[in-house]
């Protein structure tokens, strides 16, 4: 079921009813509409289709309500994701552009490889978010969380900025995740609150945030505070620390040649 | 510290012959070789030799002759000298050994076991120089059934996206950076000659090389390297690698040594930095995830190509095959314990995995006991080494198999094993510029088809001599294999009759 309607400011939205079409139905839709031209898509009902987006690689907007799918934007190239609601798994997947709003939880992996983008969680996100996040040239993924994560943030990372904001912690209470940033030989973390040591991949270092630092994560953290209503400068007022891979190449000693 | 290690190869020059022209010197990458000005002579060190043999083939004098040091030790069946200089080796380094290619112990090459059936009195054998031989394969999921519509004659059934080769012989998979860019241009080129595929390996596709893309074979690895849209879209076929022969269960980590401008362009990453694959890829757990990246990438080829799956042998194979198939792949590729790598730690390559042969076997006649054999195609590899392993492994039921030492061996190598070293000689395993020039994709391209052809009429005249005229006639027929010098059980699994039986 396709609905075309107006909006105020004349740009065509698409309406597509999701409840009951499979993944592959509403991903034919999808790519159906997204070729005609179509700039804005709301999609309705929607309960657990996977990899919604995957294969779009053009400047797109998709309001999603309800639920979407693991694999949402999965190797996504340019199109624009918001989320009314939660996302489920692997999020983000090997995406290479784009921007994926959710106005809820995510779960597992999310932002799993990407190499370019930007990921907004309002709230927690679950196991290994981050995982394996690279850059290259002018990509650069950025991944911002504004509650907090599970074990495992931000293995293995090669690239990218990801930020934890701990927005929902009480005040004095920790971030609970461990093996932050296990194997991280790339890339950054910014984390508000506090984190101990024992919490940290024995890869990574803490440092004291610098002026670059402090210039990414306002705009990151900005760019979060528009979507989900909160203030930056309150948000940025306390403490950040920054991780990063202490060495580029973690496991340089590893081998007998 | 003073090295325990002894040579491993004694260079002899003979000084009748030795003209001081430095060949040696400029081919060998290891430096074994060196000019002594004060002396105006060439001299080689002990030591750094390790048996490639590039100096021998092209002294111009054949001056050089390279022999196994003797290595007198005493005796010992149990501490033998391999034993012995790998303990050296990481008394030393304190590291993990690495090393390069395939699998070198003495495990049973099962292939040497298995004899092929000929046509004698009772039907005609068929002579291919004069009657056609069909070799052609299509890799992809097959119907259970098919349906024709009696008005227009025409297919009702849709039918899964089928890719079609003109030999069941494809170029294994060899990453970028593992190899250089030379080799892959000449895979690329002789698998577009011979109507096959190559294999990208998981680091990415030059761009140069997108214009073969209808007989590429594209990976998807746990590093996701150099994966994006238009990288699936070139392809042929898109594979996703679980496992690899060389090393099951485990990633890799290509060094930043190796990660230059170029591979840096096709990995999508950033030059110097190391290129981590981990060992699982995070969004597979199980055969429900594997299923999830399977239908993602589906999804992201809008389902007009087959996704394969690769998956090292290894013992519950024929149960995880099964789960693959019904994960929705339409190739599943097991690759045997006799599989190469660029780089792999020792004790993986040479104690990890099970013999290809048994696997395949074993997966086949799962995949046939369950009705699912047709869901998908099977590919083998691991350690074919000529044509008659070619067609006992169709006759053991695989649909097509791919060749990655052969194809190397084609192209010079010489199996020394150095290929994590990243210094290759023969210009094959490296991505130093200079050593990257030794392979000419002219000559390499020609080498590689010539192989293919010549491995293609042995084939036409196998299948002639057992009197079918087509490859699929021999696919999973394994009565016309025997086997020789085997157990019961290896019989049993192999699911073939002693020969006089």
């Amino acid at each position: 079921m396709t609905e075309k309607v107006h909006s105020e400011k004349t740009s065509s939205v698409v309406k597509i009813d999701a409840y009951g079409l499979s993944h592959r139905e509403l991903n034919e839709k999808l790519r159906e509409v997204v070729s005609n031209g179509t700039q804005k898509i709301e999609l309705r009902n929607v309960y657990g289709q996977r990899y919604i987006g995957t294969d779009l690689n053009k400047a797109v907007e998709i309001e999603i309500f309800g639920v979407p799918g693991n694999d949402l934007g999965a190797f996504m190239d340019g199109p624009r994701i918001i989320v009314r609601g939660n996302a489920q798994d692997g999020c983000g997947n090997t995406m290479n552009n784009g921007e994926i709003i959710i106005h809820g939880h995510a779960g597992d992996i999310i932002g799993l490889s990407a190499r370019g983008g930007k990921i907004f969680v309002r709230e927690d996100v679950g196991y290994r978010a981050g995982i394996h996040m690279k850059e290259y040239q002018d990509k650069k993924p950025a991944l911002v969380i504004g509650g907090t994560a599970q074990d495992f943030f931000g293995e293995y990372m090669a690239g990218g900025v990801v930020v934890l904001l701990g927005l929902n912690l009480k005040e004095g209470e920790p971030h609970k995740a461990r093996f932050i940033g296990t194997g991280m030989h790339g890339g950054v973390i910014y984390m508000r609150g506090s984190v101990d040591n024992y919490q940290l991949g024995k890869e990574v270092g803490v440092a004291e945030l610098g002026e670059k630092d402090y210039q990414t994560l306002k705009e990151l953290v900005g760019e979060f505070a528009s979507y989900f209503g909160y203030n930056a400068e309150e948000i940025l007022k306390q403490k950040f620390s920054k991780l990063y891979p202490r060495w580029l190449r973690p496991y340089g000693r590893h081998y007998a040649y | 510290m003073k090295t325990y290690l002894p040579p491993k190869f004694i260079v002899e020059r003979d000084p009748e012959r030795c003209i001081q022209c430095q060949v040696c010197v400029n081919q060998c990458s290891f430096e074994n070789h060196y000019y002594d000005a004060e002396d105006d002579v060439v001299r080689s060190h002990e030591g750094k030799c390790v048996g490639c043999h590039r100096c021998v083939m092209f002294c111009p004098t054949g001056a050089l002759t390279v022999r196994r040091n003797p290595l007198d030790y005493r005796e010992n069946y149990n501490w033998r000298s391999e034993v012995i200089e790998d303990i050296i080796k990481q008394a030393e380094t304190g590291g993990v050994l690495l090393t390069g290619m395939g699998n070198d112990k003495g495990y049973r090459i099962y292939w040497d076991h298995l004899v092929l059936n000929a046509s004698q009195v009772t039907n005609p054998s068929i002579d291919p120089l004069r009657e056609p031989m069909e070799l052609t394969t299509y890799l992809g999921r097959k119907p259970d059934k098919v349906e024709i519509d009696p008005n227009t004659m025409s297919l009702k059934t849709r039918v899964a996206p089928q890719v079609k080769i003109d030999v069941p012989i494809m170029f294994a998979a060899m990453s970028y950076g593992a190899v250089s860019i030379n080799v892959h241009e000449s895979l690329a080129r002789a698998a577009a000659e011979a109507g096959t595929l190559w294999n990208t390996g998981e680091g990415g596709l030059h761009p140069k090389l997108y214009k073969y893309g209808a007989n590429t074979i594209v990976q998807v690895a746990s590093g996701r390297f150099g994966v994006h849209q238009e990288y699936l879209d070139t392809a042929a076929v898109v594979e996703i690698k679980i496992g690899q022969g060389a090393k099951p269960g485990i990633g890799g980590h290509l060094p930043g040594e190796k990660v230059s401008a170029e591979v840096s362009m096709t990995r999508m990453i950033p030059k110097g930095t190391d290129a981590l694959s981990p060992f699982p890829h995070h969004d597979i757990y199980s055969i429900e995830d594997l299923a999830q990246l399977v239908h993602a990438l589906k999804e992201a080829t809008n389902y007009t190509k087959p996704i394969s799956v690769k998956i090292a042998a290894v013992h519950n194979s024929a149960a995880i095959a099964s789960g693959m198939v019904r994960a929705g792949a339409d190739i599943i590729v097991l690759d045997g314990l006799r599989g190469s790598t660029g780089a792999a730690p020792k004790v993986t390559r040479d104690n990890v995995g099970i013999p290809i042969e048994l696997a395949l076997a074993s997966v086949d006649s799962r995949l046939r006991q369950e009705g699912i054999r047709n869901w998908a195609s099977l590919v083998i590899s691991g350690g074919i080494r000529c044509s008659g392993d070619v067609a006992k492994a169709i006759a053991l039921g695989a649909d097509a198999v791919y060749i990655g030492t052969a194809a190397l061996v084609a192209l010079g190598c010489c199996l020394c094993q150095q290929c994590h070293t990243g210094k290759c000689a023969w210009g094959i395993c490296t991505t130093d510029l200079a050593l990257t020039k030794r392979i000419n994709p002219d000559i390499g391209a020609r080498r590689l088809a010539n192989l293919l052809r010549g491995w293609s009429l042995e084939l036409k005249d196998i299948l002639g001599g057992m009197g079918v005229n087509a490859l699929e006639s021999l696919r999973g027929n394994r009565l016309h294999l025997r086997g020789v010098g085997l157990t019961d059980t290896e019989l049993e699994i192999l699911g073939v009759r002693m020969a006089g039986s």
